[in-house]
């Protein structure tokens, strides 16, 4: 589903946030990205949603290459992709229902279908009760929920999450943890990166692990947390 | 459908949060707009005037007074024979009198000469279309024999033409410089919305969203305020020429005469509006074209 191929990336300025990177992640696998901040973790989902460009190797998605797609392609591929963002990017001059609105009105959703997929969403998220409210209303983990609430309303097959659990506290993160294992149950494709080994302590899944920009282990199975 | 028009009532209502720089930008539209077509209107007014008041041009031949009877004859015949001239029309000397007399009203001064002042004369109806210009076929009548004066009737309507030409001239340069104002007011305008509404397109763009989804709305905004200035302008003119009928009335009273302005009429209605619209719709897409690109998530 999303390969990466020796793939490296360099910032202007010389910064090497990426170096000769490869592995493979296979359709309805959930996977940890862990790692120190700067270890490169955000510019690997960047490469993944196309938003930065490799500067050599190959980032295929689909077996699509988004590493050379050109620009009014890129449109299609991110519908495909829910990314939920570290600083959240939501909108905060419309109310929670009509951020969750927005994907689904971009990909031209019937109006009244998007309707109840919103409702879904947000239930799923548990801020069904919130969706008149103003996002600044709302909490950091409530944000955050909603924030997924978005990336999930269109049904993409692959999640990317760059640290969803940042700054919640580990109740909060709990619960997230939970809802991305309920879309891991019906077969999405997630990447979670997270510098918190915490939340990966009784899951079995596989971890990826980022240093300084070099993969260091890309192993499966329970105890390597 | 339902997407887009909640799309853009959400980007209206944000565009026109501030109504009095909108309305500004529109009144602003509008009287850039009302300069080129109210001058439009004046001119067609004036052309309506002249199209009534000259006719068709003549030249009147008068002779010289010791002209003779067979002396008539042969310039007729020379006239008969010019190419360029439809028809002559013979005006005798006792026949103008007679004319002056009944027209004017002044039987008893005339009555008081002792001679008839006037001299004998041909009306002379150039062809139309002729290579000859008028004023040389008026030169060139002038040096025939026994002719003492070639006038050429309504030379001045000729004149006011060529002024009318000029007018419309400059109503056309006017045109071209306001509406490069006009495009210039709109993408200013959908300049500075790109920059409030950065965070929407670049979360939006993160989301999938085409530039084409991204752009409509503002061509929306874009044509709206440009049709809403081309109301604007409409209604400028059509208030001025109100207001300037009303004293005209006074005016043509005074004199005993006839005259209005016309209004646009329901065409150069139709076509300012649309033409206005499409200005704005032009400014719009120049600024997003140019804006949109310069935004990329990061």
């Amino acid at each position: 589903m999303i390969s990466f191929n020796q793939v490296n990336k360099r910032y202007p300025g010389g910064y090497q946030a990426l170096k000769n990177v490869s592995f493979d992640i296979a359709e309805g696998e959930m996977v940890f990205l862990t790692g120190h901040s700067g270890a490169g973790k955000s510019t690997l989902l960047k490469l993944i949603a196309a938003i930065e460009r490799p500067n050599s190797g190959s980032v295929l998605v689909n077996q699509q290459n988004v590493g050379v797609l050109k620009s009014r392609a890129l449109p299609f591929l991110r519908r495909n992709l829910g990314i939920i963002f570290q600083d959240h990017k939501l909108l905060f001059d419309r109310s929670v229902s009509d951020n969750v609105m927005l994907p689904l009105q971009i990909c031209g959703f019937d109006f009244r279908e998007s309707h109840k997929r919103v409702r879904a969403a947000l239930d799923k998220v548990g801020l069904l009760n919130r969706e008149k409210s103003n996002p600044i209303a709302l909490s950091g983990g409530e944000q955050q929920r909603l924030c997924i609430a978005r990336a999930i309303v269109n049904r993409p097959s692959i999640l990317l999450a760059d640290e969803p659990t940042g700054n919640l506290d580990a109740e909060y993160a709990q619960e997230i943890m939970a809802i991305f294992k309920s879309f891991h149950q019906v077969g999405a494709t997630l990447l979670i990166s997270t510098h918190d080994e915490s939340v990966l302590q009784d899951t079995g899944v596989r971890v990826i692990a980022l240093k300084q920009g070099e993969l260091q282990t890309a192993s499966t199975g329970p105890g390597k947390a | 459908m339902r997407h887009a028009l909640a799309q853009n009532v959400g980007l209206f209502k944000r565009m026109f949060a501030s109504p009095l720089a909108g309305t500004l930008n529109i009144l602003v539209i509008g009287i850039a707009l009302s300069l080129p077509a109210g001058m439009y209107v004046l001119l067609q007014n004036a052309q309506g005037l002249v199209a009534q008041l000259s006719g068709t041009p003549q030249i009147s031949l008068f002779m010289s007074l010791d002209a003779k009877a067979d002396d008539i004859d042969r310039l007729r015949r020379q006239l008969d024979q010019h190419p360029a001239i439809a028809r002559i029309e013979f005006v005798a000397r006792a026949k103008a009198l007679e004319q002056l007399k009944q027209s004017t009203g002044l039987t008893d001064v005339i009555g008081g000469l002792n001679q008839n002042p006037l001299p004998d004369a041909f009306i002379v109806y150039p062809k139309p279309g002729a290579a000859q210009s008028l004023d040389e076929l008026r030169i060139e009548l002038a040096k025939m024999a026994k002719v003492e004066l070639a006038q050429l009737d309504s030379a001045w309507a000729y004149k006011l033409e060529a002024l009318l030409k000029f007018g419309r001239m400059i109503v056309l340069i006017l045109a071209s410089l306001l509406s490069l104002a006009l495009i210039a007011i709109t993408f200013n305008t959908i300049r500075l919305q790109i920059l409030t509404q950065r965070d929407e397109i670049e979360v939006a763009k993160l989301i999938g969203a085409t530039n084409a989804f991204i752009r409509r709305p503002f061509l929306y905004f874009g044509a709206t305020q440009g049709l809403l200035g081309g109301i604007m302008a409409w209604l400028i003119i059509s208030i001025s020429l109100l207001l300037l009928n009303h004293q005209l009335n006074t005016l043509s009273q005074l004199y005993a005469s006839q005259f209005v302005l016309h209004p646009l009429s329901l065409g150069d209605s139709l076509t300012l509006l649309m033409f206005s619209m499409y200005l704005g719709w032009l400014g719009a897409w120049l600024s997003v074209a140019r804006h949109l690109s310069q935004i990329e998530p990061r």
